[in-house]
């Protein structure tokens, strides 16, 4: 049988999705289904005088206003937890609904019920809140100086948690030795996720069982019910389900748990009765977790040769109102950690101040402290290409750990598994046609307004959310392994219930391409259930780019363990000893007689009729794996990309994008380019148009889609993808991850490009998104 | 308050008494069960609820439901015909134009209208065709090369 490991076989999931009947959480119907619409803060900070609902309760056709009082009376919990702790952290409470402070636009502070979706609406508008506005910080800066307006008075200074990695000393005297220092004060815009399918839920409490039924937007079910249950509900974590049908998309957003989602809950076992709430879009700008947001100082230091000696970094990074679920972890253990890039740094020292605002809270997107680590030192990387005269390859290679130094320790914790960081190097120049590209930009330099830039980024990404030991010791209140039960049916046909949780990554196509290709059969014959905390054991979920190797790989363990069963089972029937058998497409036979074997089918149904069976064996034919990660994934490569700047206008078009990325094995290459693609669309997107624009007194400026430019598919080009392959060493399948790498290398690749192109203008930096208007400033001061 | 209307969906007769204000959208997602188009921003920006309205590619998120009184309108549930998929269908299956499949019906009946208008679209023309239809996952990359199969299929 043909490996099916490495194919593009086209997936499962689409004949449901291109023809309208995939259903997602907003099409879901239920018998008595209620429409809830969420009262929000229209201030940034403001003390609640009172809430008046008797308007919106008159009106007919309202079921209930609640409000935090209600919360209260419930004798709930009725918090929003935070699920990573770092020392010393400030962890301020976060009411599902807010009681007498709202703390930033968005913030809840009444739920209206209502028998119809548009009825709600218009009772929701006669909720009168009575609102002192108070004084304000969006500015994750301005929020640290003297003065500030305070978020909470649990944190003096605004000031979450002050976090470090690596050693200052050993930095400072790199730089008092260096022969070459450059330095960079930056801006990591602030983004919103933007999936396309907004948040939603449908809760459905049935008073006669005690037991709850929600269907969500859930990247994470199992999480999600775990923290909606013990901090937000107070519900038995076994009598509520929590399902995700179709997920449109999530990019981070919907790991978290948020208010909304128990607010629905609460309003469901109040009423008796199914209720649902889908976010407008407004709604999912102003609550959905953003990511990013840093100020940052940063500085390295190279010996006369252009080694690196020593790297400085010390960021702000915004928080938000509340800490999110997993906020604290973001900037700290996915970004400090990264900042040896791929580059061998013998001193290095990183200082976060996490930073509360009067702003949507801020947590994991798309790549998660990851993309952060990766601009500053990528930034840096192609200033230090300028200061030494080396150039961005050169200064690159001459840094790059080489491929004899794995495992290779770094100064910030991480032990990068397996690496090769020149091939990809190599090819991407080869790709983009690098020399002849540079003849053309000196051709242009004294010649007209348009200039070409070339822009390099060489990532390294640290994914597959990893070590339970290690994550626990870092400050994770939650394991980061993933389930696997792998059951064979009695015709030798399979079923996979999966802790990881798709939302468009295509893992029921991919996992069946794993079981196929272990257990030597068709794909079609392998069932992929995930998303559902009553059919799947407890599972991690979908984020950080672990579904292949973490989930992908319980689901390796699994059937294993299956194989190894089987071969007990077949040497029983076969009267071999089982030491002697072996399994090969989809038959176990006894080593050196071909004639002797039993097909899969053969031994599952021996396996369940237990007729004629080893006397030490129990029936069945299934196996169940929780697989926990030795170490984390280090995908890694060099992105190039080439710009031309209009230093008329400050308008910036896109040349090439060509993007050699290393994620070990491959399972289904057609879905590693997609996932490709719309990370670079991500990444490319924060560095030209995205950007979360907040006023003085904490109005989200670009709270639309009309102001937050998400890339439309005429602002992008095709991209140009290759691979080199360095297995993962330590997992059973050798793949590593690649939900994230456009994201985190894209940034980076597109700013070094437009400064690349400004070079003879003496720009060395513009802030993140290179707008025309700022690219013209900078041109022009 | 409701208005009645008379329109045509997916080929067949459909007669309703609607609030006036009630959305297009609404009335093909929750009246008609049609949820093939999807609600993404409310304020025909990303495309995600878009059909065809006398052939036109319409965002049904700001069409009224009494607008379309009269009209014929096409959802995504209504493109296949007799079992077979549309050529656009297999194209976003075939070239992996989808991910998460949210915005993928709205892209499709922008894509069917673009052929519609031009059999035999460039890149850019696809890419000029598209641009209010957003998509989050799949950077385009893929939508431009299904688009060109479809077009190369239908010709």
């Amino acid at each position: 049988m043909a490996r099916v490991l490495g194919t593009s076989i086209k997936r499962r999931e689409d004949p449901a999705l291109i023809t309208g009947r995939g259903k997602y959480t907003d099409d879901l119907k239920a018998e008595g289904l209620a429409h809830a619409v969420i009262v929000r803060s229209p201030y940034a900070h403001a003390r609640i005088r009172g809430i008046d609902t008797s308007a919106a309760a008159a009106l007919p056709g309202v079921l209930a206003v609640l409000t935090a009082r209600d919360v209260a009376a419930a004798g709930i919990p009725g918090v929003v937890p935070v699920g990573w702790l770092l020392p010393d952290l400030v962890t301020p409470a976060h009411p599902m609904i807010a009681a007498d402070t709202v703390r930033h636009v968005g913030d809840a502070v009444a739920v209206v019920v209502a028998e119809d979706r548009y009825l709600a609406r218009d009772a929701a508008d006669r909720v009168a809140v009575d609102y002192e506005p108070l004084d304000a910080v969006a500015d994750v800066v301005a929020a640290l100086e003297d003065g500030a307006p305070s978020v909470h008075e649990e944190a003096p200074g605004n000031v979450a948690f002050d976090w470090e990695i690596g050693e200052r000393e050993p930095v400072d005297a790199a730089f008092a030795s260096a022969a070459h220092t450059v330095e960079l004060d930056l801006r990591n815009n602030r983004l919103i996720p933007h999936a396309i399918e907004p948040r939603a839920v449908l809760a459905s409490y049935d008073s006669s069982t005690g037991e709850m039924t929600i269907h969500m937007t859930s990247q994470n079910p199992h999480v999600h019910r775990l923290l909606m249950t013990l901090a937000s509900l107070g519900m038995p974590e076994h009598k509520v389900r929590i399902v995700a049908p179709e997920v449109g998309g999530g990019f981070g957003s919907k790991i978290h748990h948020y208010a909304d989602e128990a607010i629905v809950g609460l309003c469901s076992m109040k009423l008796d009765r199914p209720v649902k709430w889908t976010a407008t879009r407004t709604e999912t700008n102003l609550t959905d977790a953003h990511g990013r947001d840093h100020s940052t100082r940063c500085a390295l230091a190279l010996d006369a040769d252009g080694r690196i000696t020593g790297l400085r970094v010390d960021t702000a990074a915004a928080m938000g109102a509340y800490l999110s679920t997993f906020a604290p972890a973001v900037p700290t253990y996915l970004y400090g950690t990264l900042m040896s890039g791929q580059y061998d740094i013998p001193a290095i020292h990183c200082h976060v101040t996490g930073v509360f605002t009067h702003t949507t809270p801020v947590d994991a997107y798309r790549g998660a402290g990851r993309p952060e680590a990766t601009y500053v030192v990528e930034r840096l990387m192609h200033l230090a290409g300028e200061a030494t005269g080396l150039g961005p390859v050169e200064v690159r290679r001459r840094n790059f750990v080489s491929p004899d130094a794995f495992p290779y320790q770094t100064q910030v914790a991480l032990a990068y598994d397996s690496g090769n960081y020149g091939p990809a190097m190599d090819r991407a120049l080869e790709m983009i046609g690098y020399e002849d590209l540079r003849s053309q930009q000196a051709s242009r330099r004294d010649n007209g307004a348009k200039q070409i830039g070339i822009g390099f980024s060489s990532y390294i990404e640290a994914c597959g959310l990893a070590p339970s030991a290690v994550v626990g010791s870092l400050g994770a209140q939650a394991g980061q392994w993933e389930s696997a039960d792998v059951r064979v049916h009695p015709t030798a046909s399979v079923t996979v219930y999966t802790g990881s949780s798709s939302h468009g990554q295509g893992h029921e196509t991919t996992f069946s391409q794993i079981v196929a290709d272990r257990l030597g059969i068709d794909p079609e014959a392998v069932e992929v259930i995930h998303g559902d905390t009553d059919l799947v054991q407890f599972g991690m979920g979908t984020y950080g780019s672990r579904s292949a190797a973490v989930g992908g790989s319980a689901i390796a363990r699994s059937v294993d363990k299956i194989i190894e069963k089987g071969k007990k089972i077949a040497a029983h029937l076969l009267e071999a000893s089982a030491e002697d058998l072996e399994y090969e497409d989809g038959s176990f036979r006894v080593a050196g007689s071909p004639d002797r074997s039993l097909g899969l089918g053969d031994v599952a149904l021996q396996a369940y009729l237990a007729h004629n069976y080893p006397d030490d064996l129990e029936p069945g034919l299934s196996a169940t794996s929780f697989y926990d990660p030795a170490n984390f994934t280090y995908p890694f490569g060099t992105h190039v990309c080439v710009v031309e700047v209009d230093t008329e206008t400050g308008s910036i078009e896109l040349l090439r994008y060509a993007a050699v990325d290393d994620v070990g094995n491959v399972i289904n290459p057609m879905i590693v380019d997609g996932q490709l693609h719309g990370g670079l669309a991500q990444g490319i997107g924060q560095a030209l148009w995205e950007n979360a624009v907040y006023d003085e007194s904490g109005q989200l400026v670009s709270g639309s889609l009309m102001d937050y430019a998400v890339p439309k598919i005429h602002n992008l080009i095709p991209f140009e993808l290759d691979r080199t392959t360095t297995p993962c060493p330590h997992n059973p399948l050798g793949v590593k991850g690649v939900g994230e790498a456009g994201a985190i290398a894209s940034p980076a690749a597109v700013v070094n490009a437009v400064v690349d192109a400004l070079a003879p203008f003496g720009i060395s930096h513009i802030d993140m998104p290179l707008t025309p208007e700022k690219v013209w400033r900078a041109v022009n001061s | 308050m409701t208005v009645s209307i008379q329109l045509e969906v997916n080929g067949k007769p459909v007669q309703a008494a609607v609030e006036p204000r009630r959305l297009l959208v609404h009335f093909l997602r929750e009246d008609l069960g049609l949820t093939g188009a999807n609600i993404g921003c409310e304020t025909s920006l990303c495309g995600a609820c878009t059909v065809l309205v006398d052939g036109n590619a319409v965002k049904s998120c700001t069409m009224l439901a009494a607008q379309a009184d009269g009209a014929s309108v096409t959802t995504i549930e209504g493109l296949a015909q007799n079992g077979e998929l549309h050529p656009l269908q297999e194209g976003f299956w075939e070239k992996h134009g989808l991910q998460c499949g949210y915005c993928t019906p709205g892209m499709i009946l922008s894509a069917n209208y673009l052929l519609a208008q031009n059999p035999s679209p460039d890149d850019e023309e696809i890419r000029e065709g598209l641009k209010g239809n957003i998509c989050r996952c799949t950077g385009y990359h893929n939508i431009v090369e299904a688009v060109k199969y479809a077009a190369e299929r239908m010709s």
